[in-house]
Formats: structure tokens, sequence, C-alpha cells
């Protein structure tokens, strides 16, 4: 076959889009609720994750746990260890990490198998020929220690606080504004450590092949994740790739490299052979990320209008000594509601529990629901409706920053969202009965930032009228397969069938990956470039402009001529390459998605059981690019809200940091059970500050809030508030007759 | 998990006394082996010895060991005459764990002590002399009554507690014959030797769960739990109440995941016999139930609602037909 013709099209969002690309095809394909076209793959158990394909010759490796809070290993059983059966070797190398990458670190972790910082940090990797080898073998490990444990710090009231002066903000007086308005609250909420509980543990297979590194691995950033790796190595990220076709859930906990991958890499290195480590559950929920405890206080007031004039909104979050990242609780607080007396604060404690990184919505899935349920009590305080409340303060610009927003349709998702759930019905708190349970309705806005990232793609148009798109993003089993698809056969006029698309592998070009709900636009916007570069040649071949050119099904039409594609081609192929850069639209506009939230609970007034009866929301979030799975992404942020109201709490035992309820029998998230009748709708939007295609983020809008709904039911059905998550039924009890 | 040899029973003669650990479904024995809390040398399959069937056994019912936990659920007898035991059994676990459970099986489950599962934390039920990491640690799941200073942990099932209230037996047979254990007394409490979690002696198999005459009445299982579905009790209430003339004739009263045994209630129940129900007898009954009941932090809240269960429970089981 002959070269393709190489083209590329740049474009960096400096400017509000114009062109609208995806609103003049006619494919028709784009905003459709098509299927997965990896879904068979999927239903069928053939897609191959991570774990499910070994190299010849693969072995087994399984991470050594430290059972002490604190200290350092000064010896290890290795000889006996060694002697076991099928065991290949144990390592304890400099290079294994302490925790994993925070997301797009680009670089190793902290390293360093020797101290412990927590319990249940790895210290060692023993190899075997079968993983149950492996595994006896590590759970015969006897580690001499330094056990420094009582000099641990394990819970936020023992930690002492930073206080990061970049991570302060104040505007007016808000001391001043507390004490002199007409109503007010000044709260405080705690929300526990919470774990991702992806379906697919941690998993990863190694091997060297002529002084080159493949890892098949289950990652949600492929570009970051190359350089991390190669960095825990130390060697050259050209010389490591990396391999993540399917990804069993993520939600944070696979964006940055993790044990598995640096333990495999270094063990493949020591005894010559591929090794393939996955982790154990409890593994995965005691050496992955978690997200961070919160304590929030939340400082409202109001005037006899309901206009808020003071919002005050402090965290104290956790992380291990040394991790940069802090859980960026109040993220949302100073561009939602109107107030000129403001004041964030933000603080980090160092605890010896698992590191903190990203889970879903970093912030605002923590932080929205907390200041959603004390705008609540500000509302009940002021006598007016919450969603009144709400109306009467969505500002017409950010009032922190002055900047106007790129959108805000928060207005019209309140209004359409009371409208369709049925608010108007709501009872007066603690009057409404079903035999024993009170009911209650409850409702909060949703926000989550959106965001734009620098993305690549290759969309190959093939001689016989084939495409081909090709980039390192992944599908976490959020729809990338499906949506990539779409646009590419969007632009290209062709049906889905004909389109093939490429994903997970890092020597394709580099993506954003998954994460921060940004994937969908920022690959997605790169796919669109890449085929636009193809169309544009297309456009020339037919000589007329790019604007005045119509593909669908393969034809190519121009006025009144029509000529199919493939023999515009002439036996070429067209090989586009796409790069999306964020630019200043980013910085001088107010970016957020919107939405809002309405939830009806059952309380039992016997047993202080909750059940969630419905829950309806309704999104603007720019344009929908699959009205399916993106449905699918908003059901399962609402689920993940419903845990996080009443079910999800990582305990650590006190004495050590460690966790207790390690596994998916009792760290609870929500059972079908558990999950009511769920409505999404999403109303008609663009937003052409965002990218290229005007979409926005989808899957961590919809759990920023829903908690905040559930809880603000929970005290419309019981007249009692609760400041304390998950709203478990013995915090109820204590607080029923 | 330690390599093991297998030898699968083709009659409960084979494994009667033998020194092999007896597997059925595996569906708790499995787990404990992968994480080295139980190391047996020997496994016995008794998956295909027969004792798979519910017969009838005079006014009662004989349910062989091997009936799986969904099958016992669905069976007409026992959904007609012991209704209680299909609530429970159902409340319990989920559609795939009970589709692989059986009844004798599910009667050896184990605590789920999150120290129990923890072979690196210490703990007398699993290492005797070891020590109790619950006592001071996270107590969420554990035990309210009956505990002592080496073990407070619960039994967690939901069958065992209808049983107990249904005043079953379980028919055993060790090297030294055959012998019938009421379920009331089955479970053991830990006292000094909380490694002993039942009366079953080494080389004893379960061959049956023996149900008397059905008692009729209300039948009410109220499992109450952190979610919906597929999490053990915190507290839960098997009560069978007959009512004549206005008064409670037969009460059978037991709990779950309160102690290391399911908690039948004979004193209480003694109280509302031939009473008229009524919320002060109810509470004082409650108040029987748990004399004596101490919480270690976490689980105090399980004091008060076993209490407001119970009442509820007993509400409803003598509340007037419409």
């Amino acid at each position: 076959m002959p070269d393709p013709i190489e083209l590329t099209l740049r474009h960096q969002m400096n400017s509000r889009d114009e062109r609208n690309l995806l609103d003049h095809t006619v494919q028709g394909i784009v905003g459709s609720p098509l299927d997965r076209p990896e879904g068979p793959l999927k239903v069928r158990g053939t897609a191959t994750y991570a774990d499910e394909d070994h190299p010849p010759g693969t072995v087994y490796g399984w991470l050594v746990r430290s059972t002490v809070g604190k200290g350092w290993v000064v010896g290890l059983n290795t000889s006996e260890l060694r002697a076991m059966p099928g065991v290949l070797a144990v390592i304890r190398d400099d290079r294994l990490i302490r925790n994993p990458a925070q997301g797009q670190a680009g670089k190793a972790p902290y390293q360093g198998p020797a101290e412990v910082f927590y319990k249940g940090q790895p210290i060692a990797v023993v190899v075997a020929e079968t993983m149950e080898q492996a595994r006896d073998a590590a759970l015969a490990a006897r580690a001499q220690y330094d056990d420094r444990t009582d000099k641990g710090v394990f819970t936020p009231e023992r930690a002492s606080y930073e206080t990061p002066p970049k991570k302060q903000a104040t505007q007016g007086d808000l001391d001043k504004e507390m004490d002199a308005a007409a109503f007010r609250v000044d709260l405080e909420y705690t929300t526990p450590t919470m774990s991702h509980s992806a379906m697919e543990p941690h998993a990863a297979v190694a091997w060297w092949e002529d002084g080159q590194l493949k890892v098949r691995g289950s990652y949600q950033m492929l570009k970051h994740n190359v350089e991390e790796l190669a960095d825990a190595l130390g060697i050259s990220p050209k010389k490591v790739r990396i391999l993540s076709p399917y990804v069993g859930g993520g939600f944070g906990s696979k964006l940055g490299i993790s044990h598995e991958a640096v333990g495999a890499a270094i063990a493949a290195q020591k005894v010559g052979r591929p090794v393939a480590i996955a982790l154990h559950r409890r593994q995965v929920y005691e050496t992955t990320m978690r997200r961070s405890e919160s304590r929030q206080r939340v400082r409202l007031a109001c005037d006899r209008d309901g206009q808020l004039t003071a919002v005050g909104h402090e965290a104290w979050v956790s992380n291990l000594p040394g991790e940069r990242f802090s859980e960026p609780v109040t993220q949302a607080t100073p561009f939602t509601y109107r107030g000129e007396n403001r004041l964030i604060g933000h603080h980090v404690g160092r605890l010896n529990i698992t590191a903190a990184g990203s889970m879903r919505a970093p912030g605002e899935a923590i932080g929205v629901p907390v200041t959603e349920a004390a705008l609540d009590e500000l509302a009940e305080a002021a006598g007016l409706c919450p969603v009144e409340l709400r109306l009467r303060n969505i500002p017409d610009k950010d009032p922190t920053t002055g900047k106007p927003y790129s959108g805000n349709r928060l207005a019209d998702c309140l209004r359409r969202g009371a409208e369709s759930f049925g608010w108007a019905d709501r009872p007066q708190p603690g009057t409404r009965r079903d035999g024993e349970w009170l009911i209650g309705m409850g409702m909060t806005s949703a926000i989550r930032v959106n965001m734009l990232e620098n993305s690549a793609a290759r969309v190959t148009l093939a001689a016989d009228g084939t495409a081909l798109v090709e980039t390192d993003m992944t599908d976490i089993g959020t729809g990338s397969y499906a949506i990539l698809t779409q646009i590419a056969a969007e632009v290209l006029g062709l049906p889905m069938d004909r389109v093939t698309t490429m994903l997970g592998d890092s020597d394709l070009p580099a993506s954003s990956g998954s994460g921060g709900s940004f994937g969908a636009a920022s690959a997605g916007s790169s796919v669109m470039l890449a085929a636009q570069a193809v169309r544009d040649r297309l456009a020339e071949r037919m000589g007329c402009d790019p604007g005045e050119l119509t593909l669908k099904d393969g034809t190519a039409i121009a006025g009144n001529r029509q000529r199919q594609i493939v023999d515009l081609l002439a036996g070429d192929s067209l090989q586009g390459t796409g790069e999306i850069e964020p630019g200043t639209t980013s910085q001088d506009h107010r970016q957020a998605c919107w939405g809002a939230q309405f939830a009806e609970v059952a309380v039992s007034s016997v047993t202080g059981e909750v059940q969630v009866r419905r829950l309806s929301a309704v999104f603007a979030t720019g344009r929908i690019l699959n009205p399916k799975t993106a449905r699918s992404q908003c059901i399962g942020g609402m689920i993940f809200g419903i845990g996080q109201a009443l079910h999800e709490e990582v305990m650590t035992d006190p004495r050590d940091g460690g966790f207790v309820n390690r596994d998916l029998a009792e760290y609870h998230i929500p059972a079908n059970l558990d999950v009511p009748h769920i409505d999404v709708e999403f109303l008609d939007d663009r937003d052409p500050y965002a990218n290229p295609m005007q979409a926005k983020g989808i899957g961590e809008l919809a759990c920023c809030g829903t908690a905040g709904a559930i809880v603000n039911a929970i005290a419309n059905a019981t007249g009692k508030r609760f400041h304390h998550f998950p709203v478990t039924l013995d915090k109820v009890l204590a607080k029923l007759d | 998990m330690r390599p093991f040899t297998y030898t699968r029973a083709a009659t409960p003669a084979e494994a009667i006394g033998s020194a092999a650990r007896i597997i059925a479904g595996g569906t708790n024995l499995l787990d404990l082996m992968k994480h080295q809390v139980e190391t047996p040398d020997r496994l016995c399959d008794v998956n295909h010895v027969g004792l798979d069937r519910v017969e009838r056994d005079g006014d009662g019912l004989r349910i062989g060991a091997l009936v799986r936990n969904s099958d016992l659920a669905a069976d007409d007898a026992v959904r007609t005459d012991w209704p209680l035991l299909s609530r429970a059994i159902l409340a319990g676990a989920s559609g795939q764990i009970r589709n692989r459970a059986t009844t004798g099986g599910n009667l050896m489950q184990r605590t789920r002590c999150y120290y129990f599962y923890d072979i690196d934390a210490p703990c007398n039920k699993r290492e005797p002399g070891s020590g109790c990491a619950a006592i001071g640690g996270r107590t969420r799941l554990h035990a309210i009554l009956g505990a002592s200073d080496q073990c407070i942990a619960t039994y967690p099932g939901d069958m065992a507690v209808a049983l107990s209230a249904l005043d079953a037996t379980v028919e055993v047979e060790g090297p030294e014959g055959r012998r019938e254990i009421a379920a009331t007394a089955f479970h053991r409490l830990p006292g000094t030797t909380p490694e002993r979690d039942t009366e079953l002696r080494p080389g004893e198999m379960i061959l049956s769960v023996r149900l008397p005459a059905p008692l009729g009445g209300r039948q009410i299982y109220r499992k109450v739990r952190d979610r919906r579905s597929y999490a053990f009790a915190l507290v839960s209430v098997a009560a069978a109440v007959g009512m004549k003339d206005g008064r409670m004739e037969t009460v059978r009263l037991a709990f779950g995941s309160v102690a290391a045994k399911p908690w039948r209630a004979i004193e209480a129940e003694a109280m509302l016999a031939g009473q008229a129900p009524s919320a002060d007898l109810f509470d004082r009954a409650a108040d029987v139930v748990l004399a004596g009941a101490q919480g270690y932090g976490d689980n105090d809240f399980k004091i008060p609602l076993l209490r407001r269960t119970m009442r509820a429970v007993l509400a409803e089981a003598t509340q007037e037909t419409m």
C-alpha cells in the first residue's frame, strides 16, 4: 500500500468557536443514542482486560504488605520464602513505590520500600510460577520492623494541618456580615475516607523485549503513565510501551502508575520472564488511592430578600507526608452563587493512611453536597423555598473573578428539574408518612468545573472508504470507543460500521487520557480535528470550500455535484492528525457544567434506614455526543452519590490506620435494591468557549450534588439535620424519637 | 492458598469420621482458605453424597444438609408452613451465593469480624491466646449480648436465626453415632474458647435439619442492615406469633447478629405469651432481652436498634388482620 497523505490540523481554544461544525454535518451519528461498538465483546467476556492476556511463560507476582502503621523494615525472611514451592524471587528493590502516582504527575511517586508510612504499604514483591504460590509465599512473609506505630498519626483529630497560602481567599468581611445579616447558618460537616472500588482490580503484566519494556495494564492516562513508569525504573520513556485497551472502571484510581506495573516491570527484569501482578481487592483498598476524608465549615448569610451576602467554606483534608495533591473541596464555591463577602479556606493534614488522590470529581463531589446542604438550612431559616433561594443567587458573572461565564444554565436546570420532579408537592418537614416511613424531598444544584487538556489523534481514511481512528485515549467504561467512532464517522460522512477505533496503546498519538471528565471533550476534539483535516482535503478534491461540502454515507456533495468518497480518494489514503490545545477561553471565561438534582427518600421511623425512592436530574453540559452513554454516565454518577450519602465509608482502625472494611462485602456501595428509578434529562446546550465540539464534561457532574439532595430530603422527611456523611441508620436513630 | 488434598465423598459415611475439613458450597470456606484464616490440609467434598432433599417428617420436615439455600427458600412446604425460614434465607447473601450455599454449610458459616479475617491481627477465635483486636478496634458488626473478654464476634447468618426461633434440630453423625442438637444450642458463646463456633465435634457431619410441626401464626423476619441487599445484618429479628382471643398464644423470638449465636429470647417469650399485646409490654420484654447488653463503641447503637426493631416486629405480628 502506498504511504498515506499526511495532513495536520491543530487548534488552540483562543476564541469562541463560530464554525460549530457538528451542527452542520448530516450523517446524524453524533447526538444519537448509539450502542458501544465494543459492547458485544464486553458482554461476551471476550474483551481482554489487562490481566487477561499473558505472553507465554508469564509468572506471577504478589505484593507483601506492611503490618505496621509506621516504621522501618529492617529484615525479611527472604531465604525462607525463596525456598517455598515455585518461588523465583523475593524483591526488595529501592525503585518500588510507596503509593501510586497522582493524576498527570508524569514522574515517579515517592520510592523506596524500607520506610513504612502506612499499614498495608507494599514492602516487597514475591514472584512464583503460579499466582497461588506467589500469594502463599507473600502471606508467609515475616518482616522485622523498627516499629514506630506509636508515633503514627492515624486520625484527623491528631493531625496537624498546614494552611497553604495560595489556597486561601477572602473577599469583603465574612465575620462582620455573618453578625449583621438577617439570616445565617454556621455549620460543620464531615465526609469520610472513600474508595473508588472499580470493578476491575489494578493489574499489570510486564515483559522486556530487547531492552524495551511492554506493560499491559489498567490505566487511565497513558502518556503520563509511560513517563511515570520510566521515571520509576530509571529508563527513558521511549523504552516503555503501555497497552490498556480496556479498563474495568477507574474513577480516578488508575490515573497514575501503580504498584503492580512498577513491581511487575522490576520483577520481569529480575527473573527474565513476563510477570503479572494483579492486586487483591484488599490491596486495591489499602494501597491504591483513597478520597480524603474532610471536615468542612460552611458559613452562609442572606438578607431579607434571600440574597446571599456571605459565603464561607473552609475544608480540612489529609494526605500522606509529601504528597502534593489535596482534595480541592471548595473548588465550586468561588463561582456558583452571589455573595460579596467570601472566605475560602483549605487546610491539609498529614496522616499515616494510604495516599489520597483524585476520585470522581475531586473537590465538588464532597464540597457541593455540603454547601448545598447548608443552603437548605439557610433556606429554612429564611423561610424560602430551596429552589427559589438558589434562583435568587445565580450571578450574571463569576462573583470572585468578575469573568463572564462561558454559559450558565443553572436557572434553566433548576426550573425544569423542579417541574418534572413535582417539587411543588414537597411536604412540610416531618409531616408526610407512609406507614412507618417518613417521606421527604430534597434538591441540590450540581456544579463541576469544565476542563480541556492537550490531546492528539490520528484519523486515516483508507482508499476503500473505511476509516481508522487512533489515539492513546482510554475507555474506562465511559464510552470513548463509541463517541470517538461517532465523531469521526460524523465528520467524514460514514456509517459507524465503516469506522474502527483503536485506543489504549501508548504508541498512538498522545491524548488527554480519561480523567476530570475532560476525556470526551479533549480526545473528541482531537478526533474531530483529525477528521476535519481529511474532510478539508476531500473538499479540495471536490473543488469546493470546506463549508460547502456535505458528506453522507460515503458520498460527497457540493452544490449540485455528487461523488463517491472512494472515487475522490482515487487510490490514496488520507491521514489526518488532529491536536487540540487549551487556550485563553479557559482563562477568560468561567467554564462549568450545570445541573439540578431532586430526590425523594423514605426514612424508617423504626430503624433509621434510609431508602431513596426517586432521583431526578436535569443537566446542561454542552453538546451531548451520545445520549445513551451520557445518560449511563449520569446514572452511574448519581448512584455514586447515593453511596456517598448513605453507604460509603472506609473504616480505619484508630490504633494503626489499617483499613478494616477492605472488600466489597464490607465497604458498602449501593446494591441494586438501593437504586431507585433515575430520571436524567439533558437540556439542549452548546458551549462555544469549551472546545470546537461545544461539548463539556458529564461523568463527574452527575455525582456533584446527589448526596446533598439526599440529605436534604432526609431533613425534609424527618425534620432533623444530619451533618456527617454517610447518613447511616445509627446516625438517624440517634435523632429519632 | 496452601496446597491441600481433595477427596470427593460418594456417601456420607466416607465423610464422617474423616479428619478432612468438609466442603459443600464453599461460599465461606474458600474465602477463609484464600486468606489463610483456615489452612486445612485435606478437604472432603460432600456435594455428591445425596442429602439434598426436603422431605416430610411426620408433621415436620427433614431438610438434607446439602439442600441449597435457594431451593429451600423456594420449597412449597417451607413457604407455606414455615415462612419464617424462607424469609430469613431470602434476606441473606445474593442470588448467586444462595444457589451455591447449603443448609449444613450455612450453619457452619463463620463470623465476619474484620480482625478474624486479618491474619496479621490478634484473634482468639482464629489463634487461641493471641488476643482480641476487635476490643478497642472497630466494632460495627460486633456483639452486644453474650460476648466475653476473649471475643466479641457475632454469628452473621440469617437462616439459623429462623431455625432457632422455629425450634429446629440439627441431626449430626460422627464416629460415635448420630445425635441431634437443638438449633438454639448448636452455636456457642465464646466464653474462654471462642475458637469453637459450634457444638459439632471433630469427625461429625451435619446430615439434616429437622423442623417440628408448623407453628402457624404470623411469621416475620426483619433484617436491619447498612444497605438493602448483600449486607450482613446489624440486627435481625425472627418472630412467630400466634394470637387467640386478642392475646398472644405462641411466641417465638430470636435475634441475629447480636451475639456469637442466634439469640433466642426464651424469657421474653414467656413474658409475652398469654398477654394482650401492648407497647408497654413489648418494651418490658425488650428490657429482658437487653438485660446485660453491652456495646463496644461503634456498635452501641445496636442496643436501641434491637429494642425498636423488636417492638415494631411484635406490633406487626400482633396487629389485627384487616
